[in-house]
């Protein structure tokens, strides 16, 4: 089964986002391409427009987190939505109910979108098995399985430094094995044509079949990185030392961890990015966290005209005249 | 007996691996018993014919692993409903793994077990005797009175013994009363959170792997113990080419050991879990498509000498959860029969051996005088017509579990008859 049919509605159009697996670069493109239509609206004195005026987003996550929730809610509220947030991981489930007596739950209130975080992979995929047929998911995180709206604003981010893909290389560095954002990165690279995607990481740290990814393997931080254009950096979870998985943070950061020296092998103009947060002196130096190659901050406000394109394509005014209501609006302000 | 009924089947190809049989051929059973084999004996009288014409004939199957949930977890499954389920698949001699609430690791409740199931009367369960107190690998268990209250092997069903030397002691003592060891061979911590093979599926889809090594690891420590301490060992559900190997190469050696594998293991791979169907998670998990053709080979040539089903049912809710969430497991008794026989059609193997594989062999594990068709054994038949086309569906499924990734899925093969000790405990009306 393709994982992504469930995604598409009949004429093609999204109306879950749970993985970028099966989409299609011109799909993937019209994301990037409607997200710079809503890159400006940040800068506007009213911070709105109406898209998705009258509908209810519910912010569900079963995990915690503080940046991609308040993105979520950021993207929501500027697309003139209702949101709701709701910080399952201490209620409901505590308490013994499945995930679907929630689910049916937070229907009953009418809600038009979930957005979801959960820490099992393939959870939103279940979701959108089970949810009724008006109700779009979007995953904002399952296991270690994919992050794909995280993808996409990594992808926004490089396309607006470097332009085209095919003439690129990006290197991924670090905790491939459980990253949910990895994985999601190497598939939307990959579907929009990178001229080379490399991954960097011990090899306790890569999973098995790692070149199925689409990726070339690199144990050495130095050889990894060389003429790169794109330098993305992963979170290292302090976990991981107890699985015998590293023997330090120390001996990671001397091998893995990026410094301005260790950068001399990769492009001059070569950029540095890092999903957040960051673990500085484990991944990265402060130096480069800080330096004039991090677009760190920079990913984090496109994670906002993301998203809001993403949820404006799944329950906004269907396909592609959304950007031209948007235009519209603002020509009316 | 004279209240067991005398009864003919007439016309059918009769396949009867053990005795060499594959030819059209009748059968008379009285007292319960197999009575003739061909023409029928001088002033045998049947008091009822069973038509067996285009259909085959071939002993009772025997399945070395099926969970019947109780007691214990009767809101899974049901001693009476499971062994209903296993009559209409044509299977009259079940194993059941020790791992009920309460463990079968007193001679009570091997017995409970086996009693309900004949007052139910429709199919014979034998249940496997806990190794050792709990299925906690610390103490081993009373096997001689297991042993005397019916356990025909012992087992740890699925849970690894940690302690190696727990593990030995608990062989030798099983050897000391010729009792069989069922083990599934896995390493703990090499599973450890894993619900998928580690290999492509797992990488694409995050999900956590259970390495190849999770099952050699455990089967070559057993295999060592087994040779040390000249205990025979069967191992449950095999999953990889490479375990199959270490087996064969250990047999030769002289080891007393054998294996099985379940049926789904030879069809599905990895790949089948497509976008998280939760019923294609089971443990040892679905591998990939080079095991699926060792197993084959292994299963032709014999150094698998049984396919069991693995029965798992669950209730609906246990699969309603993200996959890793889900609890593992295929309700397979129903498929059974059918996807030996597509093995047949995808030329793997004969239709005698493909039989053997569901009846003389597992007998022979179980050590039971089942699983053939001469004079003078008991009368267990399975009667079926191997053209008729069925799809499992919430309707055609005996088992209270509807958790097989088969359901929807057409399949070839559907038991008309099944006879128990001479009595027909199924029948299928007619459609």
């Amino acid at each position: 089964m393709n994982p992504s049919a469930i995604q598409l509605d009949a004429q093609g159009n999204l109306k879950h986002f749970l993985t970028i697996e099966g989409l299609s670069r011109e799909l993937l493109t019209a994301i990037l391409d409607q997200t710079e239509g809503f890159l400006g609206i940040a800068e506007q004195a009213v911070k709105k427009v109406p898209l998705c005026r009258g509908k209810i987003v519910a912010n569900l996550f079963f995990e915690t987190s503080t940046r991609t929730r308040t993105t979520f809610e950021l993207a929501a509220k500027r697309l003139s939505a209702d949101v709701l947030n709701l910080d399952i991981g201490t209620s409901a489930t505590a308490k013994g109910e499945t995930l679907l007596d929630t689910l049916r739950n937070l229907e009953a209130m009418h809600v038009d979108m979930f957005v979801v975080r959960h820490a099992e992979s393939g959870a939103a995929h279940f979701i959108a098995e089970h949810v009724s047929p008006h109700v779009s998911i979007i995953n904002a995180g399952d296991g270690r399985h994919s992050h794909p709206t995280q993808g996409m604003l990594d992808m926004f981010t490089i396309r607006r430094h470097k332009g085209k893909f095919a003439d690129l290389c990006v290197a991924v560095i670090g905790d491939i094995l459980h990253s949910r954002v990895a994985r999601s990165q190497l598939l939307a690279l990959n579907t929009l044509g990178t001229g080379e995607v490399r991954i960097i990481a011990p090899r306790t740290l890569i999973p098995a079949h790692a070149q199925t990814l689409g990726a070339r393997i690199f144990h050495d931080l130095r050889e990894g990185v060389r003429d790169a254009d794109v330098i993305i950096m992963l979170r290292l979870q302090r976990e991981r030392m107890q699985g015998a998985m590293l023997p330090s943070e120390h001996e990671y950061f001397q091998l893995f961890g990026l410094t301005e020296e260790r950068l001399g092998t990769a492009k001059p103009d070569a950029i540095v990015m890092h999903p957040g947060p960051i673990n500085r002196g484990v991944e990265m130096d402060s130096q480069v966290a800080d330096g004039r190659r991090s677009v760190v901050l920079e990913q984090v406000s496109n994670g906002i005209a993301v998203r809001m394109a993403i949820m404006s394509m799944c329950i906004g005014p269907k396909n592609l005249h959304a950007q031209e209501e948007t235009r519209g609006w603002r020509g009316d302000e | 007996m004279s209240t067991d009924p005398k009864i003919s089947i007439c016309n059918g190809r009769l396949v009867d691996p053990a005795n060499g049989i594959d030819a059209e051929c009748d059968l008379h059973i009285a007292d319960g018993q197999i009575a003739a084999v061909g023409p029928a004996p001088t002033g045998f009288r049947a008091d009822r014919t069973l038509d067996a014409r285009g259909l085959v004939v071939c002993p009772g199957l025997v399945d070395l692993c099926a969970r019947l949930r109780e007691p214990g977890f009767e809101h899974k499954a049901t001693i009476a409903g499971e062994t209903a389920a296993a009559a209409a698949a044509g299977i009259t001699t079940l194993c059941c793994p020790p791992d009920t609430q309460p463990v079968i690791d007193t001679p009570a409740v091997a017995q409970l077990v086996a009693q309900t199931a004949e007052r139910h009367g429709q199919a014979r369960v034998v249940p496997a005797g806990a190794l050792t107190q709990g299925l906690r690998g610390e103490q081993i268990s009373e096997m001689a009175a297991l042993k005397h209250a019916g356990c025909p092997v012992m087992s740890h069903a699925d849970r690894p013994i940690k302690n190696t030397l727990v593990q030995r002691r608990a062989m030798e003592y099983a050897t000391t009363y010729g009792l069989t060891v069922f083990l599934r061979p896995e390493d703990k911590h090499l599973r450890d959170q894993g619900c998928v093979h580690e290999g492509r599926v797992a990488t694409r889809l995050g999900l956590p792997g259970i390495p190849e090594a999770a099952e050699t690891v455990a089967l070559a420590r057993d295999l060592a113990l087994a040779e040390q301490t000249g205990a025979g060992i069967h191992f449950r559900c095999l999953s990889t080419g490479r375990a199959t190997q270490m087996l064969a190469e250990a047999i030769r050696r002289g080891v007393r050991a054998s294996a099985d594998v379940s049926a789904h293991q030879i069809f599905l791979t990895e790949e089948d879990i497509g976008a998280f169907d939760s019923n294609c998670h089971v443990i040892p998990p679905l591998r990939t498509n080079e095991d699926r053709v060792a197993l084959r080979a292994a299963l032709a040539r014999g150094d698998l000498a049984a396919v069991c089903s693995d029965h798992s049912p669950h209730e609906e809710d246990a699969k309603l959860a993200p996959f890793p969430a889900t609890a593992p497991g295929i309700s397979a008794l129903e498929t059974l029969l059918p996807l030996m026989l597509r093995l047949v059609a995808e030329d793997v193997m004969e239709l005698a051996t493909a039989i053997a594989r569901i009846t003389i062999g597992p007998a022979q594990i179980l050590q039971l005088p089942v699983g053939r068709l001469d004079p003078g054994r008991i009368a267990d038949v399975c009667i079926f017509d191997p053209d008729t086309c069925w799809i499992p569906s919430e309707s055609t499924l005996v088992s209270a579990g509807h958790n097989t990734p088969f359901r929807g899925r057409e399949l070839e093969g559907q038991v008309a008859w099944t006879l128990l000790a001479g009595h027909v405990v199924f029948q299928r009306e007619a459609t």
